[in-house]
């Protein structure tokens, strides 16, 4: 193909878009459309799965059996919602083992907010009220993006999220209005995973990349600093309902704004985080490595297995 | 109370309890996201039918006692769950194993236990047979997967289930709460399935291309409270909330 | 190892109830056909979101190429007498 053809179809393309349309697998798309969403939403199912790290550690020391059927349910949601994410990005023509290699060396990213640990019972309750409660905010939006495969994905990991951050507030809730040693524990949690929250979010819009090229190809529809906005305004009167403070002294309602203003964040803590330096950065590798390595004799026995049914099968068949 | 009834429920849930909580630890951690999210399921299968259970238990004591404290807040000696259902996650082949050998006797257990004059174990039971023929299903495949899979797999799995055909044999045992109630046309009389149980498992493992283990030698205790060293460490983590801080709802 | 093969892909298709058809539900990887049924009960229809389920190895489907799409669904666009509008009938006729 031509130069001029390839520009002639990347304009028909960025058309489609602009009325609305949806891309499939097959379609032809740019080059970096292909790689910009293999890593946007292979990201995202990397964070789903090593996601399930810090929330399965407390399944075992739930402290009712109705709290542990619940977050086993959630746990096992995030990896439903991995498998989902891991699939739409094989449509792109990428395997699911490449994309683990690439979690597993290092190559790829995850949110880093699960590179926190969860240390109090507390936790699965500010886990799923705010982690959840900002990756829902990021997530509805995509439900409309312009990858097909990526949107159906999205609708039904949204649908199926709702009940993931009513559970963790839940958990809240009962800890706020329980015993004062209850609700220092929620008061604790909540101190630990607000800021980590509010970074969630992104780098601030002035320190972004990708986000102009994204926001045309519906990858994102709000800036990160909008999104935060959101976030903090909807999040703020909630921890008020249930008589928790959130650990910023400079948050203040502005009328004019008619949003609340706040404190400045720790971006260093956050790149250091992300460039492999947070508190559980390795623990959570050496766990999703290490499942993937202890069960290779297991796929590989399934597989040689089918075969040998196969060959069975066939055998009978002359 | 109803001091045998009780006791007799508690022999069928710990067994679930103790198995749904070994399962639970591999959430996150298995071989493939697929079959990650099948084990979680049984898992969540299990703890759904020892909700009941003891919800039910509760109901006779007929004190304050909840489900939770039946579930959390006993002693060693008091959890009467087969030391089959207690054996770690050595590996995958365990795990499917362990499984496997409980699933084949849970089934043929629930069949039973759906006769029961006791009108609210007979429900419980009708409900848990559709569970676990599935799981009975899922844990055989795997058997046959893994026994008939590589020299690898087939050694794995070889070894759990010589490793765990010790335990097998206490399934069949009757502790007094048991002999209460088969009198009572309540329980079931577990040693007659022994013999079924065997067939079809044996039938499996045959298929599977796997030996049978020929020890005649089997582990008891579990039913009387006596275990492997195995439990307290699941009762450690399974009771930490309740234990570290008491008399608090969640 | 070279000769590595991985479970392969297959495409879900769920009819949520009896009287609607199978849909597409996505896509999950599995051993052999029996596993991909059993993983795709847990993983589309955990909310009891189906009864009844198939299982397709993606590499058995065969697709349309999007570049024909021209050639292969234009051509219907305006064969407008296959749709009952094409026909005019007096106001009188009320049902046909």
């Amino acid at each position: 193909m031509s130069e001029e053809q390839i520009k002639n179809l990347e304009a028909q393309f960025e058309a489609r878009i602009a009325r609305d349309e949806k891309i499939e697998p097959k379609d032809w798309m740019p080059e970096k459309y292909r790689k910009t969403h293999i890593r946007q939403m292979s990201q995202h199912a990397h964070s789903e799965i090593v996601g399930m790290l810090p929330e399965g550690n407390w399944i075992t020391r739930a402290p009712s059996l109705r709290r542990k059927v619940a977050l086993l349910a959630k746990v096992q949601d995030e990896a439903g919602h991995g498998l989902y994410l891991y699939s739409a990005c094989e449509t792109l023509g990428i395997s699911r083992d490449e994309l683990y290699e690439q979690l597993h060396s290092g190559k790829a990213k995850y949110s880093s907010i699960f590179n926190y640990p969860t240390v109090t019972w507390a936790d699965m309750g500010a886990v799923g009220w705010l982690v959840d409660g900002a990756a829902i905010i990021n997530q509805v939006p995509l439900c409309n993006t312009s990858y097909g495969p990526y949107a159906r994905a999205m609708v039904r990991v949204c649908k199926e999220e709702s009940f993931h951050q009513r559970q963790g507030f839940e958990i809240m809730m009962k800890l706020a209005n329980g015993t004062p040693e209850q609700k220092e524990l929620a008061q604790d949690a909540l101190n630990r995973w607000w800021w980590p929250s509010l970074m969630m979010l992104g780098p601030t819009d002035a320190e972004s990349i990708h986000t102009e090229q994204s926001m045309k190809w519906k990858l994102k529809r709000k800036s990160n600093d909008d999104l935060r906005q959101q976030f903090i305004d909807q999040t703020v009167p909630q921890a008020e309902l249930i008589g928790l403070t959130i650990p910023d002294p400079d948050l203040k309602w502005n009328d004019e704004r008619q949003s609340y203003d706040f404190g400045a964040i720790d971006w260093d803590e956050f790149w250091q985080v992300v460039k492999g330096h947070g508190p559980m950065n390795k623990e959570r590798m050496k766990a999703r490595v290490g499942a993937w390595e202890e069960g290779e004799w297991v796929r590989d026995a399934a597989m040689a297995h089918a075969e040998k049914k196969q060959a069975r099968k066939q055998k009978q068949a002359i | 109370m109803k001091q045998n009834l009780y006791n007799y429920i508690l022999g069928i849930a710990d067994n679930s309890l103790i198995l749904g909580q070994r399962l639970g630890e591999l959430t996150g951690h298995g071989p493939s996201l697929e079959t990650d999210i099948a084990c979680t399921n049984i898992s969540l299968d299990l703890f759904g039918q020892v909700r009941s259970y003891f919800q039910y238990a509760a109901k006779i004591a007929g004190d304050d006692r909840t489900e939770d404290d039946i579930a959390m807040l006993r002693k060693e000696r008091e959890y009467v769950n087969v030391l089959l259902v207690e054996q770690p996650n050595t590996n995958f082949a365990y795990t499917m194993a362990r499984q496997f050998l409980f699933d084949v006797y849970h089934l043929l257990f629930l069949q039973e236990l759906e006769k029961s004059k006791d009108l609210t174990l007979s429900a419980i039971a009708t409900k848990s047979i559709k569970e676990v023929s599935y799981h009975e299903r899922f844990s055989g495949d795997w058997i046959k997967r893994l026994g008939d899979g590589t020299e690898e797999s087939k050694t794995k799995m070889q070894d759990a289930i010589d490793g765990l055909w010790t335990y097998t044999d206490e399934l069949f045992h009757q502790t007094e709460a048991d002999k209460a109630m088969v009198a009572e046309g309540i329980g079931v009389d577990v040693t007659k399935l022994k013999e079924t149980y065997y067939k079809k498992v044996n039938e499996i493992l045959e298929e599977a291309t796997l030996e049978i283990p020929e020890s005649k030698w089997f582990q008891k205790g579990g039913k009387e409270g006596v275990h492997t060293e195995h439990l307290g460490y699941l009762l450690a983590e399974l009771q930490y909330m309740q234990r570290a801080y008491p008399n608090m709802e969640w | 190892m070279s000769d590595k093969k991985n479970w392969p892909l297959w495409e879900i298709f769920v009819r949520s109830k009896n009287g609607l058809e199978h849909r597409h539900f996505g896509s999950l990887h599995a051993a052999d056909a029996e596993m991909a049924l059993e993983n795709a009960r847990d993983v589309y229809t955990r909310r009891n979101e189906g009864v009844s389920i198939w299982v397709v190895e993606s590499k058995n489907i065969t697709a349309s190429n999007p570049e024909h799409n021209g050639e292969m669904f234009e051509p219907a666009q305006d064969k407008v007498y296959r749709h009952p509008t094409f026909y005019d009938l007096p106001d009188e006729v009320k049902h046909m």
